[in-house]
């Protein structure tokens, strides 16, 4: 899957959010989006699958050669993209396995295994993630801590098997072993086949998932992009003198609030 | 199969289809004391019953219409007819009901049902039972499973002791009417330590159009026996209204339990005035599992006398209000003794205008000690026009009781519709696996077959509701 962002820009309640972003990954490569809070990052995400409460001002995103902002959220997701939530919602009566077993018949058509053999996969996908197997019969969600959340995030990413997906603060609020159990679900993924854009605002995660190419978003542009060093380089002087090398010391005079 | 009328679309209402009226006897249209004596005198019945028939048009007379609950003000009593017997007999095998009247439960999937998963079938096409039938190792345990009628006839002194207990004629002025042109329905006692495994299912059909339709339940369960007792129902669609109002009462004796399933599917042109009503003597259980999803107006709140110690009662209430619809519905419980426990909980969805309500009420008579009751109401919007009100009611007049209530009214929420979307469900079907969850805490307590019909059912109540 290729997908190409150009010059994307984005109100929420007429708010200017995005202010042309522009953006190309593809199958096979592992972006990392980094940037202060309220730069955008979320709203990017929520903006690729389609969240209906941002308005879409400008510009394109364009998958496989053709313009998705005119799709609906399903038709989206049915491409291959798939969105690891930052606040997974809760879905009240609703099964865990039931749940699954539905996303995967959409996602694998005639191809989905019987249920036998679906439910081994996820008993055997649960166990990678060590998420307790009577998970299968609770309500999506409900009453899940906030770890328990974001690996069933990544469960389902695993299962449902995306060309690419959107990992939104995954590794927010997670403590260092839970941390390590969602990366190793992501590289698990990770191939020809397989892309992810890994949005966060710390380099923490970026130590389990190595991305191959880095980009710094500062309200709603990305200002810079490069490699891995990129990332050592932010931990070692932070985003306020990552704002004044990449020549945008203008900005921060203007909102000298923004300065986490 | 060919000789069918041609089957509705999915999406619409599926039991809309109906036969021409070929009763043997129909009454003159409207209610008079010639009415009460014709229906009387059809049933050969003993002066009794007649002398209960006529005190209760008297009473039905006198009774002023509920001034609460759903709008009935379309109501004309002069316009129904009140009485329509489709054939000249009543059979214990399918074959032998007249063509049409077999074609229309074969459709509705009766047979089949009986066949399958069900201990005893009554089947009722307009006013009276046409088809009705008990497992022979049922029947020689002593369990009697019979239209009303028959039971006045042969279990008379069953009929005496019970009929009109639990719902005295006056109660109502709907329970008046249902007492003095009463046909139909189903008379069930089951003996002393006699558990009936499997349910007995009851299955009212409306044919003809401006009818009146008023089965009469009554049901005994002796001490320590069991039995589960379901009952559905359809009816055409016709351009007038027609009226459906049954009066069911339990007597749930020392130790029993009896559980009594409702799925309401009545056509959009039916107002549906029940009144329920059980007594639970010492260490009885009672549950009621009310699901209304269709009918114009529906007014009905299934209840438990609470008699004896160590009694307990349960009310489990659905409702679907789509278009037009008012579900006016609920639960109550009175605790006439200590020791005693309630729990009464409703789920009710509104879509597309319809107007979903709880109803309920808690009574506890004085000087009581060691009284339970635990009451929740969910509802859940799917759009902005419909609505959802909650009317509890509670009269607590003992100290020593444990009261819960917690009522919560949500809406279908974007996020929710997003998420799920993001894994690939249209919208439809992300509404509808909303919905469904919503409904399973509930749905999960129906038997298996109950519950995949109830969810069908919601789903083409479902289909296009949202976006």
């Amino acid at each position: 899957m290729e997908i190409t962002i150009k010059d994307l820009r984005v109100n929420v309640e007429d708010t200017p959010i995005l202010n042309g972003v522009n953006l190309e990954m593809k199958s096979g490569e592992v972006h990392a989006l980094m940037g202060p809070n309220g730069s955008g990052k979320s709203t990017l995400s929520n903006v690729m699958l389609g969240h209906p409460a941002y308005e879409v001002t400008g510009g394109e995103i364009i998958v496989d050669g053709e313009n998705i902002l005119d799709m609906e959220v399903h038709e989206r997701a049915r491409l291959g993209l798939f969105l690891a939530f930052q606040y997974p919602v809760e879905i009240s009566g609703v099964t865990v396995g039931r749940f699954l077993k539905r996303a995967c018949e959409i996602r694998f058509g005639d191809k989905q295994p019987k249920t036998k053999q679906f439910i081994k996969n996820l008993r055997e996908m649960m166990d990678y993630m060590e998420i307790d197997q009577q998970f299968v019969n609770r309500y999506l969600n409900e009453g899940f801590s906030g770890g328990e959340k974001k690996r069933m995030e990544i469960l389902q990413l695993l299962m449902l098997q995306p060309e690419f997906a959107i990992l939104d603060e995954t590794d927010s609020g997670l403590d260092i072993d839970a941390l390590k159990v969602v990366a190793r679900g992501v590289n698990r993924m990770r191939g020809e086949q397989f892309g992810a854009l890994v949005i966060t605002h710390y380099q923490r995660i970026l130590e389990h998932i190595k991305p191959d190419f880095v980009h710094i978003m500062y309200r709603g542009r990305i200002v810079t992009s490069g490699g891995h060093d990129l990332v050592e380089e932010l931990e070692a002087k932070g985003y306020q003198r990552i704002r004044t090398e990449y020549g945008i010391e203008e900005e921060v005079h203007e909102q000298p609030a923004a300065n986490n | 199969m060919s000789s069918q009328p041609q089957t509705i679309d999915i999406g619409e209402y599926k039991f809309g289809f109906h036969y021409p009226d070929r009763s043997v006897y129909k009454a003159e249209k409207g209610l008079s004391e010639a009415v009460v004596n014709a229906i009387s005198d059809h049933k050969n019945e003993p002066d009794w019953m007649r002398e209960f028939r006529l005190r209760s048009l008297q009473a039905f007379l006198s009774k002023e219409m509920p001034n609460w609950g759903a709008d009935l003000s379309d109501i004309d009593f002069d316009e129904f007819y009140y009485y329509a017997k489709p054939s000249d007999r009543q059979t214990r095998t399918w074959d032998d009901v007249p063509d049409e009247i077999k074609r229309t439960f074969d459709r509705i999937g009766i047979p089949e049902a009986e066949r399958k998963f069900l201990a005893g079938v009554g089947a009722q096409y307009d006013s009276e039972m046409v088809y009705h039938n008990i497992q022979e190792s049922v029947a020689k345990q002593g369990v009697l499973f019979s239209d009303p009628e028959t039971a006045v006839r042969e279990h008379p002194e069953l009929v005496k002791q019970y009929f009109g207990t639990v719902i005295p004629p006056d109660d109502n002025k709907f329970a008046a009417l249902n007492s003095a042109v009463w046909s139909g329905g189903s008379f069930v006692y089951v003996p002393k330590g006699v558990s009936v495994e499997v349910p007995l299912q009851a299955y009212f059909r409306i044919n003809s159009e401006n009818f009146g339709q008023f089965e009469r339940t009554l049901i005994i369960a002796d001490e320590d026996s069991f039995v589960h007792y379901i009952e559905g129902c359809t009816a055409p669609i016709y351009s007038t209204d027609s009226l459906h109002s049954a009066v069911v009462e339990i007597i749930a004796l020392p130790g029993s339990r009896v559980r009594y399933t409702t799925i309401q599917n009545w056509s959009s042109d039916i107002y549906n005035l029940v009144t329920k009503r059980a007594v639970a003597h010492r260490n009885a259980t009672v549950e009621w599992v009310d699901g209304n999803i269709g009918s114009k107006r529906t007014m009905k709140y299934p209840s438990i006398w609470l008699m004896g110690e160590g009694a307990h009662g349960e009310v489990l209430s659905i409702a679907f209000a789509g278009s037009g619809q008012e579900q006016d519905t609920g639960g109550k419980a009175v605790h006439a003794a200590s020791d005693t426990s309630s729990v009464i909980t409703s789920k009710s969805i509104s879509k597309g205008g319809g107007i979903a309500s709880y109803r309920g009420q808690i009574k506890v008579e004085p000087d009581l000690e060691n009284v339970k009751s635990h009451v929740v109401c969910d509802a859940l919007l799917i759009d902005e026009e419909s609505t959802s009100n909650t009317y509890p009611y509670m009269d607590i007049q003992s100290d020593d009781v444990s009261m819960e209530h917690e009522a919560r009214v949500s809406k279908i929420s974007e996020e929710q519709l997003f998420y799920l979307m993001s894994r690939g469900m249209d919208e439809d079907e992300a509404a509808l696996m909303i919905v469904n969850g919503f409904l399973d805490p509930l749905v999960k307590q129906l038997p298996m077959e109950y519950a995949v019909e109830l969810n069908r059912l919601i789903e083409l109540e479902m289909e296009g509701s949202v976006g």
